[in-house]
């Protein structure tokens, strides 16, 4: 057993080896607010993700795609297909040529990916000052400190910059933001959105439901995976228990 | 312990237990095996995205009557023809005929009669039988004609000679509009 | 091969004219192995179980994977959301790269505490050593398929490794990438060869298992099986221990990939590969990392030979530094149990290898350039000189005369 142990430190040793590659990052450390996916038991909240997906369809998703999750996906944040086939025909995309070879646009359907705001990157660029909204779609895997970050961001803007670290002209700044100058100006501005459960629209809940749908787009097989990973261990407990125990009758002998 | 317990036994009583200890553990890992197998196999049917795509829209209005134009749905042909009157009283009068293998009235493989819409593919062995182009064989009742291996489908696109089973099928649609249909 | 008994007509006929229930019996079942092994011994065992899995996950992720440099983001991007159960196949694979490193890393450290690649094990030793470095190469191909920015980026800094070399370096790297940058070709061929090397592993595997039951088991306390009491028949004894072992490594590693999928990853490489932007810190998969730290000590270019040159020369040097292990230790005793010097300097070297692989991990500024230099200097002054020098001056403590003695001693104790 103390053999088990010492493994147990060497991997863990390892693994921490490993771990360090990630804790790098800029800026101050980053808010932690507590979310309900985190931990073994961690599940989304049904209504966090319908309330974050209201606040992307109707502020994000003017400038950010979110090109990998499709409309039918939407399903799963508390859609029905209706709403969902309503949502999918807001943007319309380039139909099959037809019989002329002509191109027509036709609007989306739930099969669709997200289409995205604007047709190409250079298009999303110029009309952004000349930084193109990144794409939504992994952002929340796809910085360090994940939805933390994402959290953090949202809330880190600071109106009057500190005076030893100006901000170029269309630029903002923000506490959490690599180099503080960020080109996406503030956005949660107390009652931007109207919930439709009723919940107020302070800043704190509009970060923390965007943060919570983000982190659905990133991960939406997350409620599968843990609870998959419950019955996998209970069971591998139970046979590992049960060739210890073998493993200890056939061995009786030896020493 | 548990060991010391188990040596005060007499031997015949260890070996039981050892004995149900060993097919206890041998079922549940291959249970456990099984089951962890699934997710290998079920990943090869079809993804999310491949059952989403299972609806295609189709403009009927340029067609004339006699024509024909191939559609493609969950990536197979549909054909959708539109018929003759001729054609239709063919159809509808071979009912009955004996060399029906598969028997089906054309009442029952149409909603709207002039609109005739069957997978393309030959319930043989899954080749795209000719007829859609004027120029094409259309085989000895009119329909469609297999090349690979002969199969004649009549004017409701049901199987009267050759070595395929049944009728081509007819998928799931219904007329959207007067000109539009939706397959699936 | 003898001692395979049937009554089985049919089984009999097949095995006269192909063995292969002879050697079953001869390699799995009868096979006498040290009746003292402990659970260190179970770490070759477990590397050759994630090996299949590896083989087995990659071969259905493969299904679904498309190896252009357009499709190669989304198409991993649909197997984690499209596939069904494609995000546990493909984050089983992914963490499986690390656990099977993890692994192979206590296997060779075990191996460097109790000697085991002393005399007559040299070529098992050998086959090992080629089969890491296979892994290296196959783990590195691999992290490039996802096409994100560490894939990218890592593929462009290792390829690059090879210009260091004078005249030819150049020429060698355009050949691996197939043209002016890392691009669709690269990405094309990265892919065949991930695809093909697992399988060399896989022969390499039946080589190194070969040699090992050809020479036997080393054991804790280095002493060659002398008499028939030393040794038990593997089955059932080392079967159901492996098995247990793979209960134990199981919930391990499924814990990574059912609540922590990622800890091993970076993120930028959830980010699409971008050729025009360089990410802020690249570092290798974490495997890797000692040797990115000897890569990195050297900063001073020496008369004609590059710092780049020194870097890479002394980074492939430390791996194939293993493979004169056996003649460079001196000492006649095999196991760390009866040489106490050397157990010492055992634990310093381990010390020093997660040194490098912290510095490795970190980016290459202030006190970390310094430390690094130093525990590379360490690495190769602990093969080149405290191994030849250990077994000349010390004095080891006296071996037991087989080993049965000892088991035997402690049962008359009790």
């Amino acid at each position: 057993m103390r053999k088990l142990v010492l493994s147990a430190i060497v991997a863990a040793g390892l693994t921490a080896v490993g771990g360090t590659a990630q804790a790098s990052g800029g800026g101050e450390p980053l808010m932690k607010p507590g979310f309900s996916w985190e931990g073994v038991f961690g599940r989304y909240d049904k209504g966090e993700l319908k309330r974050g997906f209201e606040v992307f369809h109707q502020v994000c998703s003017n400038c950010h795609g979110l090109r990998l999750v499709a409309y039918r996906n939407l399903a799963a944040v508390g859609l029905d297909q209706e709403e969902i086939k309503t949502v999918a025909a807001e943007r319309e995309l380039p139909d099959a040529p037809n019989d002329e070879g002509m191109v027509s646009p036709r609007p989306g359907r739930p099969s669709d990916k997200y289409i995205d705001p604007f047709p190409n990157e250079k298009a999303a660029a110029s009309a952004n000052g000349g930084a193109a909204p990144p794409d939504l779609s992994l952002m929340a895997k796809a910085r360090v400190g994940g939805p933390n970050y994402v959290y953090s961001l949202m809330l880190g803007f600071v109106e009057n910059p500190p005076a030893d670290h100006p901000i170029p002209e269309g630029k903002y700044f923000n506490t959490y933001f690599p180099g503080n100058a960020i080109s996406m100006p503030p956005q949660l501005m107390e009652d931007l959105v109207t919930y439709a459960d009723g919940t107020k629209a302070t800043p704190e809940q509009m970060a923390k439901d965007i943060t919570a749908f983000l982190n659905w787009a990133a991960e939406p097989e997350l409620d599968e995976r843990k609870s998959m990973g419950l019955k996998v261990m209970i069971f591998l407990l139970v046979f590992t228990a049960m060739l210890y125990a073998l493993k200890r009758q056939i061995w009786k002998n030896i020493h | 312990m548990a060991d010391s317990a188990t040596h005060a036994q007499p031997s015949a009583d260890g070996e039981t237990r050892r004995d149900f200890l060993l097919y206890a553990t041998t079922a549940v890992g291959v249970a456990g095996t099984g089951l962890a197998l699934w997710p290998f196999v079920h990943s090869m049917n079809p993804a999310a995205d491949t059952l989403a795509l299972s609806t295609t829209d189709v403009d009927i209005s340029a067609i004339q009557p006699g024509q024909a134009i191939t559609v493609v749905w969950r990536g197979k042909p549909v054909f959708v023809r539109h018929r003759t009157p001729e054609e239709i009283a063919t159809a509808q009068k071979e009912d009955g005929a004996s060399d029906l293998r598969d028997k089906q009235t054309d009442a029952s493989r149409v909603q709207k009669a002039e609109w005739l819409i069957v997978i393309g593919v030959c319930t043989h062995l899954g080749c795209v039988p000719l007829g859609q182009k004027s120029a094409d064989p259309r085989g000895d009742f009119g329909g469609w004609f297999c090349p690979c291996h002969g199969s004649h489908y009549d004017t409701s696109g049901r199987i009267r000679k050759g070595p395929a089973p049944l009728n081509l099928p007819v998928p799931d649609y219904k007329f959207t509009s007067d000109t539009t249909i939706r397959i699936g | 091969m003898s001692g395979f008994q049937t009554n089985n007509k049919v089984v009999s006929w097949l095995d006269q004219r192909l063995p292969i229930f002879s050697m079953m019996q001869h390699s799995a079942i009868d096979y006498p192995t040290p009746r003292n092994l402990n659970y260190w011994w179970n770490f070759g065992s477990l590397a050759g179980f994630v090996l299949v899995i590896m083989i087995l996950t990659g071969v259905v992720l493969v299904m679904n994977y498309a190896s252009h440099t357009s499709m190669a983001f989304d198409s991993v991007e649909r197997i984690m959301r499209d596939v069904n159960y494609g995000w546990l196949i493909r984050y089983l694979h992914m963490n499986g790269a690390s656990m099977f490193f993890i692994l192979v890393y206590i296997h060779i450290f075990r191996n460097l505490y109790y000697g085991s690649y002393k005399s007559p094990r040299e070529v098992l030793w050998w086959i090992g050593i080629v089969i890491y470095l296979a892994m290296m190469a196959t783990g590195f191909l691999g992290y490039v398929l996802p096409w994100g920015q560490m894939s990218f980026w890592g593929a462009t800094v290792i390829t690059n490794l090879f210009s260091a070399f004078p005249i030819v370096g150049e020429p060698i790297v355009t050949w691996l990438w197939g043209g002016f940058s890392v691009d669709n070709p690269t990405l094309s061929r990265f892919f065949s060869l991930h695809y093909l090397l697992p399988f060399v592993i896989f022969g390499l595997v039946v080589l190194h298992v070969w040699a090992l039951h050809t020479v036997k088991s080393n054991n804790p306390l280095g002493v060659e099986i002398k008499t028939p009491a030393d040794a038990i028949p593997f089955h059932p004894y080392y079967t159901i221990k492996d098995l247990f072992g793979i209960g134990v490594f199981l919930m391990f590693y499924l814990a990574f990939v059912f609540w922590a999928p990622n800890f091993f990853g970076e993120p930028d490489n959830y980010i699409p590969a971008n050729p025009m932007v360089t990410p802020p810190h690249i570092v290798p998969e974490w495997y890797y990392l000692p040797f990115y730290a000897i890569l990195r000590a050297f900063t001073t270019d020496i008369w004609i030979i590059s710092a780049k040159l020194q870097g890479v020369v002394a980074m492939f040097g430390a791996i194939l530094i293993l493979f004169a292990l056996p003649w460079l230790d001196t000492s006649k005793v095999r196991s760390a149990r009866f040489r106490p010097l050397y157990r010492q300097f055992f634990w310093l070297f381990l010390i020093d290898c997660l040194i490098l692989g912290y510095v490795g991990g970190k980016p290459a500024e202030g006190i970390l350039i310094t430390v690094g230099q130093i525990a590379t200097a360490y690495y190769f002054f602990h093969f080149l000189v405290l191994m030849p020098v250990l077994g000349r001056i010390e004095k080891p403590k006296p071996l037991p005369a087989s080993i049965s003695a000892p088991v035997l001693k402690e049962k008359a104790h009790a």
